[in-house]
């Protein structure tokens, strides 16, 4: 485990001359939480780094309607400040969803493209503007350069940038496994809803397991989805969860 | 019978003209008697491609009820002759194809004086091929330099730059170089030169501008124009050079520039407007700039979504420009709404109790699913107010989960019991998150 990392004085200091070989150092990096402790310590500053790329993708069927990724994506976004851009090339999102996880139709500005190309400029143009809450873009492919890219750009202007990774077919997904400079990677997969007493469908649940951090570790978690003000909830209730060895929340 | 006017023709087609400059291209002149001639290259774009922009340009002189041709050809002196002897009503005619298109077309098209048509014709010329396979000499001692020029014109042997019209309160800047320029960098350093003489006239004015054209005066008589569009109006320096720096890549020197113009083609008042200053109140910061970036780029659209009042799911979401007033409206949030909607619904099989039980199962796209949960029906009725069709039809809208958790908006067109309000067949509408 690093996210209790003990206070030695060596290694602060190591981590202030990274910090400032990497060009970070003039500029304090704020985070934004996601107000769950088990899940804030598995990042680096305890919460989504301002700044940084942010991949997610969804898990199973999600891979291909991304439904789960987005909300999650729109959950996030609708905790920032800010105006919100969000690119992609074919326009499925249903809004009020989206409304209903707290993000207000007039904070959002969508462009859509024709090609995969455009929305990767227009990503770029829209994190280098800076001041804007987030900016989020449905694409099927990352490459490493252009995620570097977009990396820096976002380094530059402080803005959260965040990837909905997409794809036309599900055998198509293993694209994700290939590396990129995003700062966190994730993988959104539905779970059956929380159990009712009554017949009906309750809070719906997600697996999200953060495949790759950088400077910190994964994890997986199961976690509520997002209520109306785009904050998500480890969830409490297991027992309909025939593995229960998937609640190891650290991986350590 | 009304008698000829032609000063009051020419006045409306200056009027028309200016119109045409607002809406089409930087580079728009009068082709008087009767015609207006413009240069798209690198206009199309921002109308969908020159299909559309030629058809939607004659409807809207048809909307106006004035019966327009109009052609797209390589040179002035081919799009002139099309425009005004074809049938069609828009012609285009592709790159390098233009000697096989005007070839069969009569010497009246060559704007040439009439005497000099008659003549020709009493020769036994008939067509501009008759005349293009003639040798020139003995034609220019009969007729002089013109016919010649005109052919050379048509066939884009020389080439006729078109002075492009300026109304008289444009707000226009100038620079003029002794050198012929060509590197980026300088072309860039004098277009943000440009720029700024440009802001300094309009705060003169307390004008700000909507559209901004740059057009490139080359060595070589030919233009190139630029042409940047702003949501709205703008006076920022930093602001409009970086419309223009993005596309400095795309202007071809050729053989040097002598000269760049900017003109402010649509300027509308801007007043200066002291910001309120909080220090409590966050700033939010103003998109309008990145909204012109990237409009102006071409190959996307951009807006914005707003609710409107009805309950049928696909017709309660319609976009709004990005620039649209901020009236805080949204949806209601009493039912469940899915994250993705299928643009179309998709039949699915279902088994399933009539009247209002959720199914128990469904195959869509091939995978057969197992309902585990379920909500509904919320009941939506047609819009009898838009459609006849809609009188009584009813959708009754489920969210099911299947057995790994994936959860579905499904609905069922009909109420169960009467078949007059729907077929009473299934489709999936929607993916939950």
């Amino acid at each position: 485990m690093i996210a209790a990392a003990t206070s030695n004085p060596v290694l602060d200091e190591l981590r202030e001359k990274i910090a400032s070989l990497e060009g970070a150092g003039s500029r304090k990096r704020s985070v934004l939480p996601f107000g769950v402790r088990e899940l804030d310590a598995q990042l680096p500053g305890g919460g989504l780094a301002y700044g940084a790329l942010h991949e997610v993708a969804g898990g199973g069927n999600g891979a291909v309607d991304g439904a789960a990724a987005a909300l999650f994506i729109g959950g996030i976004a609708a905790r920032t400040t800010g105006k919100v851009v969000w690119c992609l090339t074919r326009f499925d999102l249903f809004f009020p969803a989206l409304a209903q996880v707290g993000l207000h139709p007039d904070r959002v500005i969508f462009v859509e493209c024709d090609k995969e190309e455009t929305v990767l400029a227009s990503f770029e143009e829209a994190l280098r503007y800076g001041g804007l809450g987030a900016v989020v873009a449905e694409l099927v492919r990352l490459p490493m350069t252009a995620s570097r890219r977009l990396q820096l750009a976002a380094e530059k202007s402080g803005t959260l940038g965040l990837v909905i990774r997409r794809w036309r077919r599900q055998t198509e997904a293993s694209d994700f496994g290939l590396p990129t400079a995003a700062a966190t990677r994730w993988r959104i997969s539905v779970l059956p809803s929380e159990p009712l007493p009554v017949p009906g469908i309750g809070r719906a649940r997600w697996l999200a397991e953060l495949m790759r951090v950088r400077a910190g570790e994964g994890g997986e978690f199961i976690i509520g989805a997002c209520d109306g003000q785009g904050r998500i909830s480890l969830s409490s209730d297991t027992a309909d969860r025939p593995d229960q060895a998937r609640r190891s929340f650290a991986v350590s | 019978m009304i008698d000829a006017d032609p000063v009051a023709d020419l006045a409306t087609l200056e009027r028309l003209t200016l119109w045409a400059l607002s809406q089409y291209s930087p580079v728009v002149a009068m082709d008087p008697p009767d015609g207006i001639v413009m240069d798209t290259d690198g206009a199309d774009h921002l109308q969908g491609g020159e299909e559309l922009m030629l058809s939607g340009l004659v409807n809207r002189f048809r909307g106006r009820g004035l019966a327009a041709h109009a052609a797209i050809a390589d040179t002035w002196g081919a799009a002139h002759a099309l425009a005004r002897t074809t049938d069609r009503e828009t012609v285009i005619v592709g790159r390098g194809e233009t000697a096989k298109a005007v070839n069969r077309l009569p010497l009246s098209s060559l704007r040439l004086p009439a005497e000099t048509v008659a003549g020709l014709r009493t020769l036994g010329f008939a067509t501009v091929a008759d005349l293009a396979v003639t040798p020139r000499a003995p034609l220019t001692l009969r007729f002089g330099p013109e016919v010649g020029l005109r052919l050379d014109q048509m066939f884009g042997r020389i080439a006729e730059p078109i002075d492009p019209i300026r109304p008289a309160e444009l707000v226009e800047v100038q620079l003029s170089f002794a050198e012929p320029i060509g590197a980026p960098e300088t072309i860039e350093k004098y277009v943000s030169r440009l720029v700024r003489q440009l802001c300094l006239e309009l705060e003169k004015r307390g004008l700000g501008v909507r559209r901004a054209d740059l057009i490139v005066h080359r060595v070589d008589n030919t233009l190139q124009s630029l042409r940047a569009g702003t949501a709205k109006p703008v006076r920022d320096i930093a602001w409009l050079t970086k419309l223009f720096r993005d596309r400095i890549e795309k202007i071809e020197p050729g053989f040097g520039i002598e000269k760049l113009s900017l003109a402010a083609i649509i300027a509308e008042p801007l007043v200066d407007v002291q910001s309120a200053s909080s220090l409590v109140e966050e700033q939010v910061t103003d998109v309008t700039p990145l909204i012109d970036v990237l409009g102006n780029r071409g190959g996307q659209r951009i807006f914005r979504v707003a609710p409107v009042a009805s309950d049928v799911p696909e017709r309660s979401v319609h976009r709004i420009a990005p620039t649209a007033d901020e009236d805080g409206a949204t949806w209601p949030m009493h039912w469940p709404r899915p994250t993705r909607l299928l643009t179309r619904p998709e039949l699915i099989e279902v088994i399933a109790l009539l009247p209002d039980h959720p199914p128990v199962s469904f195959t869509w796209r091939g995978k057969r699913r197992r309902v585990k949960r379920a909500d509904g029906p919320e009941r939506i009725f047609g819009e009898w107010w838009r459609r006849g069709s809609e009188w009584i039809a009813v959708r009754d809208y489920f969210v099911v989960e299947d057995d790994t958790g994936e959860r579905f908006w499904i609905f069922r067109s009909g109420d169960g019991v009467d078949v007059e309000t729907g077929s009473h067949k299934w489709f999936l509408h929607g993916v939950f998150a």
